[in-house]
């Protein structure tokens, strides 16, 4: 009865590499201290994680629980909006702005997910696009919020009045702590009672269901909760920008949402970190080469998918595919 | 709000259905047929106008421009399907979908770098230009009338191939249940080439048939694709006639309601919130459709897949 | 006589222009085995959907312990103790054996909205699963991925699934078919030790397994019911012979 070796392996990539990616992300101020352009690569690092936050929220979801969101950064816009609308009233500070975030995503997660979950395969797919346009074209109508081009923000918001959040540093490590956070809890509910049957409901609905598991209520109960974790991403993207734009909730993010967890390896939560990490990185290395940097990554992505199954983690040896 | 605002809303409606159509139909067979979700069909259809730039450009005519975008927009679809889409139809949706999200990335980069990035133009062939009077005090573009025929034709024509030829009833038997048609004998592979191709073309004509109108840039084809999906949700995936019902649908539902939305809201609301609830909810139509449908029969309206 | 466990009062469904249930009425008792037997196409499994929630029925009644659960929802139904095997095995390719049985358990075990502990801990429920592992014979399989059993032993692992469940009512789905000879023999074995714990329908072509076993039988021919009574009164039943048991007839 010998535990099969991917199996070990995989345990060891779960636990060292979330270590060293977030040693690494904590050291990384550190660094930059010694590289030309200190804050924008603090900044550049800071994008990284808030993504890998939403990408992980995506994880959740997609590689555990089998739902392929294609409207998820629309949880995106409303983290960021519910800064931008708030502070449009003078509201500015994080013990009011990010529960009405989470309370935004909630209802939103509630009232999508409920009719979403009616239909699955590629019909859950375009409907999840479709509210993710709704919202879209949602934000561009608030005229009074900056329509289409977009809201300013005046400040980042405030921790209890102290604008623990303006300085770049102060910023990264709330970022960081909050990524950290985010990882744990989602590795708990992964591993959890709930965590278990939404897995099997992946795998296989109708066993699930018979064995006296309401299938419905699990999945959209983990809709709500990632819905709810990539506000908190949204929250902390207005802030970094001081900017919210109904681009924030176009497609095309959605998709590279997906690109990101896909790329890193679904369903292993670090593959989102990895796959965010990569992206963007790639994203700034090939966009210094030149301008028409799609044109690279365009059949990179194409490559992963036809040789790297599994994403980066598959490669590794380290991640779950099937 | 005038009847004549009325009638040319609705045939601009019709114009866009047929537009819709063109792209749906080859989306919802390679869907169907292959189970394939082809995010790339959308570049199908912007590499056919920006072919049609070109050849009009080397040729000064329009006809030529026109077949030979076709062959073009035919050999390059066929070239991706061998270079990538081939390997991909038995892989699940999702790396069906990340795949082709990659080739939209190229070939949208690519139209950048081969043509610029500035929105180029095709004059209206002088024969079709000009409009025509359909009734006292309402002038319509013939070109849009071309479009609309040509549309009605293809669709035509693709009605009498699918029911009334071997290779329909083959595509059609693959939409339903591919696995049966392979056990029954069929070459599946060449039928995905002939599917994947004829769809396409169909794509590329759209796009040779719209540059005259409109400007012809990079990620024209992201919008269109988006609402071809909406349309083969809404139609029911594999079927032909639900692409097109639900095409004219869709086409019909996001113009007239662009155009009437606002006056619509101006019945309940005062002026400026009509002004701005008008728009969004006119850009949500589709979508709410699109819902709504799902919501009572979620699997379209015409589902190919029995059950 | 006792309350029937399950009661299904004139059911009747319909696909498109087809009837696949035609009024069937049938009554089981507590600790009994009864078998539903029939040509393929006769609407055996689409019966066993109905009860166990899967399909709705167009019209008729099913109760269950007395209480009218036509309208319930399925994973409602399991609940109550209708527990079920399906005639292409289905069990979660991904987990373990064990973790198969573990999370029908669990499902018998206070409430899975539980978010942070993790579940592996949970001693009891492994052992709840160790248990019914052993009854089966897949003890030395526990730790295996679940898809890369064989055929039989998929069936063994589903029964293993339905016994944990706790149910009062088993629905089988031809829990022979595939089975080689020897672990036929095992099958009806485990299914004879486990007769009067639990009532058991059974629906099966395996002649051996059903004189084996039911105390019972229903006939279903095009989804109307032909003959029921016990296993010699339907042997002798000559529409049974003509319509299906033919040579066959022990």
């Amino acid at each position: 009865m010998t535990e099969p070796k991917s199996s070990a392996r995989a345990d060891r990539f779960a636990i060292t590499l979330p270590l060293a990616l977030f040693i690494v992300l904590a050291l990384m101020p550190l660094l930059a201290h010694y590289l030309p352009g200190e804050r924008y690569v603090i900044g550049l690092f800071a994008r990284v994680m808030i993504f890998a936050i939403a990408a992980i929220s995506l994880d959740l979801i997609l590689g555990y629980g089998g739902l392929v969101s294609f409207g998820h950064a629309a949880f995106l816009g409303l983290g960021a909006y519910a800064v931008g609308i708030t502070a449009a009233h003078g509201i500015t500070d994080v013990t009011v702005v990010l529960p009405v975030a989470l309370a935004a995503a909630a209802l939103f997660a509630l009232a999508t997910g409920a009719i979403a979950m009616r239909t699955r395969g590629v019909y859950f797919i375009m409907i999840t696009l479709a509210f993710g346009q709704m919202a879209y074209y949602t934000a561009t109508s608030l005229s009074q919020y900056g329509g289409d081009d977009g809201l300013r923000l005046a400040a980042r918001s405030t921790v209890l009045g102290l604008p623990v959040l303006a300085d770049s540093r102060g910023f990264y490590f709330a970022v960081l702590a909050a990524l950290v956070v985010v990882y744990l809890l989602c590795r708990m509910i992964v591993a959890s009672r709930f965590g278990r049957v939404l897995r099997a409901a992946r795998e296989n609905p109708v066993r699930t269901e018979t064995m006296g598991y309401n299938v419905h209520a699990f999945r959209l109960t983990a809709y709500v909760i990632s819905g709810c974790i990539c506000a908190i991403a949204g929250f902390l993207l207005a802030n970094q920008n001081s900017f919210v734009s109904p681009a924030y909730m176009s497609w095309q993010r959605s998709g590279e949402l997906i690109v990101m967890v896909i790329l890193g390896g679904m369903g292993s939560l670090h593959g989102a970190v990895l796959g965010s990490l990569v992206y963007l990185l790639l994203e700034e290395l090939l966009s210094g080469f030149t301008e028409h940097w799609k044109v690279i990554f365009g059949p990179l992505l194409v490559l992963v998918v036809l040789f790297a199954r599994g994403g980066l983690m598959g490669l590794f040896g380290g991640g779950r595919r099937g | 709000m005038s009847t004549t605002l009325f009638i040319v809303q609705t045939l601009n409606g019709l114009q866009l259905g047929v537009l819709l159509f063109l792209i749906a139909a080859g989306l919802t067979l390679v869907f169907g047929v292959m189970d394939f979700i082809n995010l790339a069909h959308g570049v199908q259809y912007m590499l056919g106008a920006y072919l049609a730039v070109t050849f009009y450009g080397l040729t000064g005519n329009f006809g030529y421009a026109l077949v030979l975008a076709l062959i073009a927009a035919l050999l390059i679809g066929l070239l991706v399907e061998v270079l990538v889409f081939r390997h991909l139809y038995e892989r699940d949706h999702l790396d069906q979908v990340l795949a082709t999200f990659g080739v939209i990335l190229f070939v949208n980069e690519g139209v950048k770098i081969v043509w610029g990035a500035a929105p180029r133009n095709l004059p209206i062939p002088d024969f079709f230009s000009g409009s025509l009077r359909l009734i006292d005090g309402l002038n319509y573009p013939i070109w849009r009338l071309c479009i609309i025929a040509s549309g009605l034709l293809v669709a035509a024509g693709l009605w009498f191939v699918v029911t009334k030829t071997r290779i329909g009833m083959r595509i059609r038997a693959g939409a339903t249940n591919a696995a049966m048609v392979s056990a029954l004998g069929v070459d599946v592979r060449r039928l995905f080439t002939v599917v994947f191709g004829f769809g396409a073309m169909l794509a590329g004509f759209a796009g040779v048939m719209v540059a005259p109108i409109l400007s012809v840039e990079p990620g024209m084809g992201d919008s269109v694709l988006i609402l071809a999906f909406v349309v083969i949700v809404i139609g029911g995936i594999g079927s032909i006639r639900g692409a097109f019902l639900g095409a004219l649908l869709v086409g019909l539902v996001d113009t007239l309601g662009r155009s009437f939305a606002t006056d619509l809201f101006r019945l309940f609301l005062d002026t400026s919130a009509a002004r701005q609830v008008g728009p969004a909810v006119a850009s949500m139509l589709i979508y709410l459709l699109m819902a709504l449908v799902l919501l009572l029969k979620p699997a379209g309206l015409f589902p190919a897949k029995g059950r | 006589m006792a309350e029937p466990i399950l009661r299904l009062e004139s059911l009747r469904k319909n696909f498109g222009g087809l009837r696949v249930t035609d009024d069937v009425s049938l009554e089981i008792q507590p600790g009994e085995v009864h078998a539903i037997i029939g040509p393929n196409g006769a609407g055996k499994t689409t019966l066993l959907n109905e009860i166990s929630g899967l399909v709705p029925v167009d019209a008729g009644h099913i109760r269950f312990e007395g209480t009218d659960i036509t309208g319930t929802p399925a994973h409602h139904r399991a609940r109550l103790g209708i527990a079920r095997s399906f005639q292409i095995t289905s069990i979660i390719p991904g987990f373990s054996v064990q973790e198969n049985v573990t999370l029908a358990v669990q499902a018998r075990s206070g409430s899975s909205f539980r978010f942070l502990w993790p579940a592996a801990s949970e001693r009891r429920l492994e052992e709840a699963a160790e248990d019914a592992l052993e009854q089966v014979g897949l003890s030395v399989r526990a730790r295996q991925p679940a898809g890369t059993l064989s055929h039989g032993e998929k069936r063994s692992l589903e029964l293993a699934i339905t016994l944990a469940l706790q149910p009062k009512l088993l629905l089988l789905d031809e829990p022979m078919a595939g089975t080689g000879r020897g672990e036929g023999e095992r099958l009806i074995e485990t299914l004879r030790t486990l007769k009067g714990r639990f009532t058991f329908l059974l629906v099966e072509h395996d002649m051996r397994a059903v004189f084996a076993l039911a105390d019972r039988i229903t006939v279903l021919v095009y989804g109307r019911v032909i003959a029921a009574g016990t296993p010699d009164e339907i042997r002798a039943n000559a529409e049974v012979r003509n319509a299906y048991l033919g040579e066959e007839a022990a």
